[in-house]
């Protein structure tokens, strides 16, 4: 076996309304070259403006990464020729980019993880070809919408923790507000470098690059491809070539791209049409402190102040708008555990079912706070709770009203179950006898109560009573 | 020759019409564009877009380096020899809306590099004064077409010296502002940190004129300056006495030109009259002593940092989104081709320059050092400007070159005599070229360099020298050398 070493370098195109350098918009569209101005094509005499909202995100998502922030906002240009950059350069950074040197805490299988982020920077997204036959179309709805680019230390030794980092990524982006991060629209996309080395080797041994890959899912299969690949050319002695590779997702192998021979000279130089941006201390303060907690961090709390396990946390920060709901319920007053086992075994499969997000969700938490609070007192049963949340949303009623229209208010008056049982007891002398002789004829005399309240009568009371009136025979 | 302020009184007082003016500058661009070659292409109809600007209705022509949306602009190169803009350059907007009119776009050297008026791809440029000499370039047609008495006013864009080099072998004024005072979009970019948008006139207040309607921040422009509230010609005419100006001993000292012929002694003689009669004028004018090995390398850093910005900023010509679409079997062969045809060799060989600077292994030895060379210029400079108010030096060490010398090699024999203009573009320096007399029947001009953002006192000082030398308006035609 071999030890594997990964590093990924994650594109991912940042929410703005307009284009990183231009003014058209930045919206995802079916239709080919439809959101495009002068700039995205490359014209002669065209001149970059930077968004702002663009950088703003950028040192957003930096700061969420426990990056070092720089002093200046400035971008430089890289140089090469391909029909998908119009200009004939992109424009990004290489001298300062918005974050260096930070890190991502992860957990895989239970044990936390420091991913180390070598750099994060702001660069334009390219054209899209689409190949036929004989010929290819490009479509520049891409050009020029900004792309943020997360470069990770070669620090991660499995599958697992790469697509960790993935997922943990992706969230940090949703929780941000930074982007999407959709990658059924491309939104999101990453390289992977990969080698494998000797257990007690020194080195790293040497580096495959794979470009491009467009789902987390294809990450894996080409991850353990490569780990496959790379591990029958070095038990047979062999030498791994320092190249780039390309994933092809249908047959779900990797192909030779080019050697390092072949590696292009971006001539990297400073963008002269963008003068620096000075970054203030007050910007950073208020970016920060638009940086809700995040998924890591709430887990945590999660665990240890509200007691949930590992699972249930993890199922509701995996969207911050559930996690946001489930803390507000809680700040209404509402027991943590109850509220995130309605959340987690009702809530998100309904919504799953409904293909709904909890923004749209006509139970707000106050409506939820005052359904679990009606379990919690005994005014109605769990069961009954669940017929009531269906009913609510099915008519858009809140909980109250519905328990009020259905009379589904449970029996919780101690005099009209005493009767019942002492009538029921009265009728089963025979079971009370097998009772006595160690028979469980208990849940029983429940179901009878149950049976003759039309399930309304408090499960707890009626046991109690039960248990009392059997003592007294 | 009439200037923009005579046109305006005419106008005014209805001694003619915007129409007869537009006509009359048609038939002349006509008429000497045999000859001369100062269009690529001349208009065939007058745009109507009247204003109360000082401008409006007074005819100029553009270099064919800017945007016109509707209206070929080629600049000068085969690539772009089909290529009709869909879009309008601030420059050009701003003078429609003031209703200046348009005659026609103008030849340049190839893509604005050069200094000739030779490498354009419709021919070569003439100088008024003699049509066996260059006009010089890059903005050759805008020179020329002033210079011809076609139009009163026209546009170049400057980043070694391509408005004020071709001012001065054409008699007319050449001013280009502070970097960043005029929007550069829609101006094709040749060497963004070096390139200025600027114009010709016949005199230093109409350069002002000009000036005002194109100086300006542009939001679609990220290195425009924020808006002055000046009006240039307001504040033209202000006293300068007690003004200081400085010229640099290294490269006007007579006894550094031992080999020079006649003509290049004779120009530095003019300018010292002039720096005589600038001391009458009121003005303190000192001589300051620069180091030489700085000014030797102007030339060779501006070379080398041009050549590598227009690399980057002309890799979008590649005949895939507009332009001469190439063959070739993949989508490489097919831009290569593209590029093979389009551009001329000079061009090629810039770029070729231009990319061995910037590659990896060339670039802190080349490119870096070229910028810090830059910097010691340009700190050099304004630590005179902490002294004195502008500088002034001869625009040339000769008057215009004739044909028969070879293209695209600016001169050694006087390296810094012939490019120290560069320094304007290093710096962003406000630079204006007047004309300075005769010399052997060709006009020679003088160079004021003033403080950056400075464009009004520059502007001041060049019109208080202009109006003591009465070199103003000068054309062939009417003008008895």
């Amino acid at each position: 076996m071999y030890k594997v070493t990964i590093g990924l370098e994650v594109h991912c195109e940042v929410k703005t309304n307009s284009k990183n350098f231009s003014s058209a918009r930045n919206t995802y569209s079916e239709y080919p070259n439809e959101n495009i101005d002068t700039t995205d094509l490359g014209l002669p005499g065209i001149l970059p403006v930077a968004n702002k909202e663009a950088f703003k995100k950028s040192l957003k998502m930096a700061l969420a990464l426990n990056c070092k922030t720089p002093d200046v906002v400035m971008f430089d240009r890289k140089n090469y020729y391909y029909p998908d950059l119009p200009k004939g350069y992109q424009i990004t950074q290489e001298t300062k980019p918005v974050g260096v040197n930070g890190y991502v805490m992860i957990n895989v299988n239970g044990e936390d993880k420091k991913i180390l982020i070598n750099n994060i920077h702001l660069e334009e997204d390219t054209a899209s070809l689409d190949h036929f036959g004989t010929y290819s179309l490009i479509d520049y709805n891409r050009a020029g919408v900004p792309l943020l680019e997360t470069v990770t230390e070669p620090c991660m030794h499995s599958v697992e923790e790469a697509l960790t980092f993935l997922e943990t990524l992706k969230g940090i982006f949703l929780y941000t507000d930074v982007s999407e991060a959709r990658t059924d629209r491309g939104q999101m996309r990453c390289d992977v470098n990969i080698s494998l080395m000797e257990e007690d080797a020194k080195e790293l041994g040497t580096k495959v690059e794979m470009k491009n890959i467009n789902s987390f899912n294809n990450v894996k299969l080409a991850i353990e491809y490569e780990i496959k690949r790379q591990t029958e050319i070095l038990k047979s002695g062999g030498k791994v070539l320092q190249e780039t590779r390309r994933f092809d997702d249908e047959d779900l192998k990797t192909y030779p791209m080019r050697s390092k021979v072949d590696a292009v000279d971006y001539k990297y130089y400073i963008e002269p049409n963008i003068p620096p941006i000075k970054i203030t201390d007050e910007w950073i303060e208020e970016i920060k402190s638009e940086i809700p907690m995040l998924q890591f961090e709430r887990v945590e709390k999660y665990m240890k102040d509200y007691g949930l396990s590992r699972y249930d946390s993890d199922i509701i920060v995996k969207d911050k708008n559930v996690s946001d709901y489930f803390e507000e319920t809680i700040s209404l007053g509402v027991n943590p555990k109850s509220s995130a086992n309605f959340i987690t075994s009702i809530i998100l499969g309904y919504l799953n079912k409904h293909e709904l997000s909890i923004t749209d969700f006509y139970l707000t938490p106050q409506m939820l706070c005052d359904l679990i609070k009606m379990v919690d007192s005994g005014k109605i049963s769990s069961k009954q709770s669940k017929e009531v949340f269906f009913k609510c949303l099915e008519e858009n009623k809140e909980p109250g009203v519905v328990v009020k229209e259905l009379g589904i208010t449970q029996v919780t008056d101690d005099k009209t179950i005493r009767d019942i049982v002492v009538k029921l007891l009265d009728e089963r002398p025979d079971l009370i006898e097998d009772h006595r002789k160690g028979k469980n004829t208990f849940d029983y005399f429940v179901g009878q109560v149950m049976k003759e309240t039309r399930g309304k009568a408090n499960p707890g009371i009626t046991a109690n009573i039960i248990r009392e009136e059997m003592e007294k025979r | 020759m009439k200037t923009i302020m005579d046109l305006r009184k005419d106008l005014d007082e209805k001694k003619v019409t915007s129409d007869e003016l537009f006509n009359e500058a048609i038939d002349k661009a006509h008429k000497y564009q045999e000859e001369f070659n100062s269009f690529v292409t001349i208009m065939d109809k007058k745009e109507e877009n009247e204003s109360n600007s000082l401008i409006s209705g007074i005819p100029y022509a553009l270099k064919d380096n800017f945007s016109t949306k509707g209206i070929l602009t080629t600049a000068s190169s085969n690539i772009l020899k089909d290529y009709v803009p869909v879009y309008d350059s601030t420059a050009y907007k701003k003078l429609k809306d003031a209703g200046a009119v348009l005659v026609g776009k103008t030849v340049l050297d190839e893509l604005a590099m050069g200094g000739t008026g030779t490498t354009g791809h419709t021919g070569i440029v003439r100088n008024p004064w003699d049509k066996n000499r260059e006009i010089g370039g890059s903005s050759a047609g805008s020179a020329a077409s002033v210079a011809l008495g076609i139009v009163p006013f026209s546009i170049g864009s400057d980043t070694g010296d391509s408005i004020r080099k071709p001012a001065a072998f054409g008699g007319v004024v050449g001013f280009k502002p502070t970097y960043g005072r005029i929007s550069r979009y829609g101006l094709f970019a040749f060497a963004s940190s070096l390139d200025h948008v600027g114009c010709f006139a016949r005199c230093v207040r109409d350069a002002a004129i000009v000036t005002d309607i194109l100086k300006g921040q542009d939001e679609r422009d990220m290195t425009s300056l924020p808006d002055e509230d000046i009006k240039y010609t307001d504040v033209i005419d202000n006293d300068i006495k007690g003004k200081k100006l400085f010229y640099i001993k290294e490269i006007t000292d007579k006894t550094l030109y031992k080999d020079a012929g006649e003509e290049t002694l004779e120009i530095l003689d003019k300018f010292k009259e002039t720096v005589e009669e600038c001391k009458k004028l009121g003005f303190i004018v000192e001589e300051v002593s620069f180091d030489e090995k700085l000014l030797k390398a102007i030339y060779p850093s501006y070379m080398t940092i041009s050549s590598s910005e227009a690399t980057s900023n002309n890799s979008n010509l590649t005949g895939i989104p507009f332009g001469p679409r190439g063959e070739g079997g993949s989508i490489n062969e097919i831009m290569f081709d593209a590029r093979t045809k389009g551009f001329s060799e000079l061009i090629k060989r810039r770029f070729i320059l231009g990319s061995y600077i910037l590659q990896r292994e060339n670039q802190e030895r080349l490119f870096k050092n070229a910028g810090r060379l830059r910097h010691l210029i340009v700190d050099k400079m304004n630590e005179l400007y902490k002294t004195y108010d502008a500088m002034i030096l001869p625009a040339s060490g000769g008057v215009a070159p004739k044909f028969d010398n070879e293209i695209d090699r600016m001169s050694d024999r006087y390296l810094i005599l012939e490019n120290h203009m560069a320094i304007g573009n290093f710096g962003g320096f406000p630079s204006i070229t007047i004309p300075n007399g005769f010399v052997n029947g060709m006009p020679i001009g003088i160079n004021i360099t003033g403080r950056v953002f400075e464009d009004a006192l520059t502007l001041n000082i060049a019109n208080k020298i202009e109006e003591a030398l009465g070199y103003k308006g000068l054309i062939k035609e009417e003008y008895d050398v």
